[in-house]
C-alpha cells in the first residue's frame, strides 16, 4: 500500500476511497470511452460510472462495480466530480505500459469532496507516484431516456464478428446506417462512401448472433465520427448488444472482461443523425 | 459479368491488387474471352502492370456477352473490399464480382464465415482499352528465377532508391544502384551485387545489356510473386527498351512491363562511374536524326512498328518525349483519340527526362530539372509540354 504523507488528509477526510491492486483494470476500460478529454465520475454503493459526451448526441459510459475494487468505501451516498480524462489516464499509466507478468501497479484514488483535487497514489515495485488532478463541477450527464419498454430491436452478437466490419468501415462515409429487421437482411451495417456503397450483413441464425428479436424495420443511421471511437470498446469486449428504440437512439452495450476476469459494462448511446443523407 | 472466387484464390485476387496498387492509382478492369485482366499503368506511363486471370482461376466466370466490358476505378476503391489479408485467408470462403448494369455499379461480394456477408458496390467510370505492346517473346536476354531470390536480392538495397542497373553478360548479372549524374561518386553510397548464372533456373542472355528502371515497381511484382511462389521471368533488351518481369502459372499471368533508361543518358552515367560496361550505340537513341515522320507514324500505328530507324526496336518505339514516354506504347489497339487522351497526362518530370537525357547537353540532369531550351522533336498533336 502507499505510504501517507504528512501532506496528505487523513483516510477519514476522504468521501471516496477506491483501490485497485491492479490499475489496468480502470485504466483500460476507461480508454475505452477516452474519445473527448472531460469524463463525469459518479460514485455510488453500486461502483463507479464514468461518462463521456460529445456535442449532446452521443454518450458514452464505463461501470465498474464496487466488487471489482479491493476496497470501495463511499462516506456519502453519491459522489460526482469531472475531471480531464486524459490527464487522469495519463496518471493511471504513469509506469508505462508494463506486460512483465506478475508485475502490476496498484492505484489508491481518494477525493475529499467538493473542491478538492483528486488524488491518485500509484505504487509499483515499491516506488510511489502521487498524482492531484483537479476536479470541476460535475456537469449533468444527458438523459437519453432509453427504456427497455421502448425497445424495438434488440440483437446480441459476439464482438469478434463487429470487430471485423468496423474495423474495415468505410470512413470516407459521413455516416453509418443500421438496418435491423425481421426479416432479410435482419441485421445490416451500410457506409455511403467516395467509392460506392457497403453493406455487412448478419444473418439471425449466425453462430455470432446470440440473440435476435427485431419486431420492426428500421432503418437508422448515425454520423460515423460519433460511432468510430466505439471501436475501443468493441475492441475490449467480447459480447455486444445492440438496441434501437422507436426514435431510432442507438444503444450499444459491450460486456467486457478484465485482467481477472471479471465483467464490467461499457454503454454508449447515440442519436439518429437528423440531416437527410442521400446514397 | 458474374465471377466467383474461392477459397485461396481470393487472396491471390486481392494480392494481385494491392501489386497493382504499386504502380498506379487506377485499376483498370476488363473481362475478355480468356479471362479477367486487371491492370494498371503509373502517371507518367512508365510502368504497366496486367494481370491475366483465366476462367480456370475461377469456380465460375461469365464474360458479359457483348464482350465490350470495361471499366477503370481508383485502385484504393477495390483495395477497401480486401483491406485485410489475413482476415480474408481466415474468413472468406466466396469472392463474388458481378457488373449490376442498371445500377452502373460493380458489386463485389465477400461470403465470409458465419454467414456474414460483405457487399461493395462501386462506382466505376468508363475507359479506354489499356495495353502495352511489348513482345518478352523476342528479347534477347530471359533470366528466371524464384522469387526468393530477387526478394532478397531487392533487400539490398535501400528503400529509397528509385532505379536498380542490371547489366549481364553470358554468365552473370550484376545489380547496382543507379546513381544521378550530379551525383558525387565519393559521396555516393555504392551497392553492388553479382549473381552467377547458377542461381537462376534459366539464364539466357544472347546479348550482353546494361538496364536501368525503376525498383519501387520491381517491388510490386515481388509482392504478388512472394506470396504465390512462382518463378519471375525478366526479360530485356537494350536499354530504352522495356524490361518484362512476368509470373505465370495454368491459371494466370501477371506482366509487369518497365520503361528503361535509354541508351546515352546511361552512357554517360557509366562514365561518370567509371564502370565503362556497355559501348554505346548512339545511333540507336539518337534522337536529333530519327525521321520524325516514322515515329509519327509509329506511333499512331496499332501494329509493331518495323519500319524504326535504329537496331533492337522489335517491340517498341524510341520514346523521347512525354507522351509515351518509354518503352512500351500504350495505344488503344482500335482509336487514335484514346491514346492522344492517355497520353496528355502531365508525366512525371522525372522519368521524361530520363528519355531526354540522350539529346540533351551534357549538364542535364536526371532530376526533377525543367529541361531548358529542349526542342520538342515528336510530339503529340496536343501535347505542348515544353518542359519534358
Amino acid at each position: 500500500m502507499p505510504l501517507s504523507t504528512q501532506s496528505q488528509p487523513e483516510n477519514d477526510e476522504y468521501i471516496l476511497i477506491a483501490s485497485l491492486d491492479n490499475v489496468r483494470n480502470l485504466s483500460n476500460i476507461l480508454k475505452a470511452i477516452s474519445f473527448k478529454d472531460h469524463a463525469i465520475f459518479n460514485a455510488t454503493q453500486n461502483g463507479l460510472k464514468v461518462t463521456v459526451e460529445d456535442s449532446k448526441c452521443l454518450q458514452a459510459n464505463a461501470f465498474i462495480q464496487a466488487d471489482i475494487f479491493q476496497e470501495f468505501t463511499l462516506k456519502e451516498d453519491v459522489v460526482g466530480f469531472q475531471v480531464n480524462l486524459t490527464v487522469l489516464l495519463d496518471c493511471l499509466t504513469i509506469f508505462g505500459g508494463s506486460t512483465v507478468p506478475g508485475v502490476m501497479t496498484a492505484l489508491k484514488m481518494c477525493y475529499n469532496g467538493y473542491g478538492y483535487p483528486l488524488t491518485l497514489f500509484l505504487e509499483e515495485g515499491g516506488v510511489v507516484t502521487v498524482c492531484k488532478i483537479n476536479t470541476q463541477e460535475p456537469e449533468e450527464p444527458l438523459d437519453f431516456d432509453f427504456c427497455s419498454t421502448n425497445v424495438t430491436n434488440k440483437v446480441i452478437l459476439q464482438s469478434d464478428s463487429l470487430k471485423e466490419a468496423f474495423s474495415e468501415l468505410d470512413m470516407t462515409s459521413e455516416i453509418l446506417q443500421l438496418t435491423m429487421s425481421p426479416s432479410h437482411p435482419y441485421f445490416r451495417l451500410s457506409t455511403f462512401g467516395n467509392s460506392g456503397n457497403a453493406h455487412y450483413d448478419y444473418p439471425k441464425d449466425s453462430e455470432m448472433m446470440e440473440l435476435f428479436q427485431c419486431t420492426k424495420t428500421q432503418t437508422n443511421r448515425y454520423k460515423m465520427s460519433l460511432l468510430k471511437p466505439s471501436t475501443k470498446a468493441l475492441a475490449l469486449s467480447c459480447k455486444v448488444s445492440v438496441r434501437t428504440d422507436s426514435r431510432g437512439f442507438l444503444s450499444l452495450q459491450y460486456l467486457v472482461r478484465n485482467d481477472d476476469g471479471q465483467i464490467c459494462f461499457v454503454e454508449y448511446y447515440c442519436c439518429p443523425d437528423e440531416e437527410a443523407d442521400e446514397e | 459479368m458474374d465471377c466467383v472466387t474461392t477459397g485461396g484464390n481470393v487472396k491471390v485476387l486481392a494480392k494481385a491488387i494491392h501489386s497493382l496498387s504499386k504502380i498506379g492509382e487506377e485499376l483498370y478492369l476488363e473481362p475478355v474471352e480468356d479471362g479477367l485482366t486487371l491492370r494498371a499503368v503509373n502517371s507518367s506511363r512508365s510502368a504497366f502492370a496486367c494481370f491475366l486471370l483465366s476462367p480456370l482461376f475461377f469456380q465460375r466466370y461469365q464474360a458479359p456477352s457483348d464482350h465490350a466490358f470495361r471499366c477503370k476505378m481508383p485502385i484504393k476503391s477495390m483495395q477497401a473490399v480486401f483491406r485485410s489479408l489475413s482476415s480474408l485467408e481466415r474468413s472468406v470462403e466466396k469472392c463474388r464480382i458481378e457488373l449490376n448494369s442498371e445500377k452502373n455499379r460493380l458489386t463485389v461480394t465477400l461470403h465470409c464465415k458465419h454467414g456474414l456477408l460483405k457487399t461493395h458496390n462501386l462506382s466505376f467510370q468508363d475507359c479506354e482499352s489499356l495495353q502495352a505492346v511489348f513482345d518478352k517473346e523476342n528479347c534477347a536476354n530471359v533470366l528466371r528465377a524464384q522469387p526468393r531470390l530477387w526478394v532478397d536480392t531487392v533487400l539490398h538495397f535501400p528503400p529509397s532508391l528509385e532505379e536498380v542497373n542490371v547489366s549481364v553478360n553470358g554468365e552473370r548479372v550484376w545489380l547496382r544502384n543507379h546513381l544521378e549524374d550530379d551525383a558525387d561518386p565519393s559521396r555516393a553510397m555504392m551497392t553492388e551485387l553479382c549473381l552467377s548464372a547458377e542461381e537462376f533456373d534459366h539464364f539466357a542472355v544472347r546479348s550482353e545489356s546494361n538496364i536501368t528502371f525503376c525498383l519501387k515497381e520491381l517491388r510490386g511484382l515481388l509482392v504478388f510473386a512472394e506470396s504465390s511462389g512462382l518463378p519471375v521471368s525478366m526479360h530485356f533488351d537494350e536499354p530504352g527498351s522495356p524490361v518484362v518481369l512476368s509470373v505465370s502459372d495454368s491459371v494466370l499471368d501477371a506482366n509487369f512491363v518497365l520503361a528503361t533508361l535509354s541508351e546515352d543518358a546511361h552512357q554517360r552515367n557509366h562514365n561518370n562511374n567509371k564502370a565503362d560496361r556497355r559501348e554505346a550505340q548512339p545511333a540507336a537513341d539518337d534522337f536529333m536524326s530519327d525521321d520524325m515522320d516514322s515515329y509519327l507514324i509509329a506511333m499512331e500505328a496499332s501494329d509493331l512498328p518495323g519500319d524504326l530507324p535504329g537496331p533492337s526496336h522489335e517491340s517498341v518505339p524510341p520514346v523521347p518525349q512525354s507522351s509515351t514516354n518509354h518503352r512500351a506504347r500504350l495505344p488503344s489497339e482500335e482509336e487514335e483519340e484514346e491514346e492522344e487522351e492517355q497520353v496528355n497526362q502531365p508525366p512525371n518530370k522525372k522519368f521524361c527526362s530520363l528519355f531526354f537525357g540522350s539529346v540533351l547537353p551534357a549538364s542535364s540532369q536526371l532530376t526533377n530539372q525543367t529541361i531548358q531550351g529542349q526542342e520538342v522533336l515528336a510530339s503529340d498533336s496536343d501535347n505542348e509540354k515544353q518542359e519534358e
